[in-house]
């Protein structure tokens, strides 16, 4: 795959967002809504140890850091993360090129050293 | 950038039926890819393996280290002899308590071409699209390099909030 240039990092403003990022809960819904999809915040609860509201008061801190945004579905607040759909298959493919690379590697190994 | 498909060339040093054994006895297939296979590919047929560690590579054994046991299956397409070889898979489908029966393959294509005593050998990985696209998020949680993915996201998520 051919190094994006135009995907480099910009460092600058990065320090709220790793404060966003440094806390358990919150690396676990960001892992959920990148799994699963939109949530609204019931779904966010099921199975989790923490509260609705503290569940709530996460997904704001994240939403301040751009990470996540909601839309509304009657009363509900949909969640979801902010990167577009298409730069999750875009990552996906990035990690099976990867995987590719690493695979090709132990095969070159077997055909010429053996 | 397309979504759809891989591909890579690589160019080998080492004889065409070299590499082809190296592709399709399943033996030796398994040794670089990391599986055990419960016996020889033949076209057309689905042959069952398990995930194990590669010896070659500590840091590669590490990373799939989460797979190791875990069954899957390759539906075995064509076998050109020293030319092409093909199957079809599941990428990830190793999480329990999934029926992937119902879910589209992708396709993986082996296509070998003499360089003088050298081999190019093209490998492509094809239909990811039509993977559901929860399937591929998860895909970043399955293994450890699943925090590689979420640490691009947020690369790039860097790259557009300036």
């Amino acid at each position: 795959m051919r190094p994006d240039r135009a995907s480099a990092p910009n460092w600058k403003g990065a320090a709220p967002l790793f404060a966003a990022l440094g806390d358990g809960t919150r690396l676990a819904l960001l892992a959920r809504l990148s799994a699963g999809g939109p949530h609204s915040i019931a779904r966010l609860t099921v199975g989790s140890a923490v509260t609705r509201q503290a569940i709530t008061k996460h997904l704001r801190v994240l939403s301040a850091a751009g990470l996540v945004r909601h839309t509304r579905r009657g009363r509900e607040r949909i969640w979801q993360l902010e990167p577009a759909r298409l730069e999750i298959a875009r990552t996906f493919l990035a990690e099976i090129s990867h995987l590719w690379d690493t695979r090709v590697t132990r095969l070159r190994d077997l055909v010429e050293n053996s | 950038m397309p979504t759809d498909r891989i591909e890579k060339k690589i160019l080998l040093r080492a004889t065409r039926s070299r590499v082809w054994r190296a592709l399709t006895d399943s033996a030796e297939f398994g040794s670089w890819f990391g599986v055990r296979f419960e016996g020889p590919f033949k076209p057309g047929t689905p042959v069952k393996g398990i995930m194990v560690p590669t010896a070659v590579d500590a840091e590669v054994a590490n990373s799939q280290k989460p797979f190791e046991g875990k069954p899957f299956e390759f539906v075995i397409d064509r076998i050109e002899p020293e030319r092409r070889f093909s199957f079809k898979w599941h990428p990830f489908g190793v999480e329990e308590g999934i029926d992937y029966s119902a879910e589209p393959m992708t396709l993986i294509e082996f296509v070998l071409e003499d360089r003088g005593a050298e081999t190019m050998l093209t490998i492509t990985e094809s239909g990811f699209d039509q993977i559901p696209l929860s399937r591929r998020a998860r895909a970043f949680e399955a293994n450890e390099g699943g925090w590689t993915g979420v640490l691009r996201l947020i690369a790039k998520h860097l790259s557009h909030a300036s």
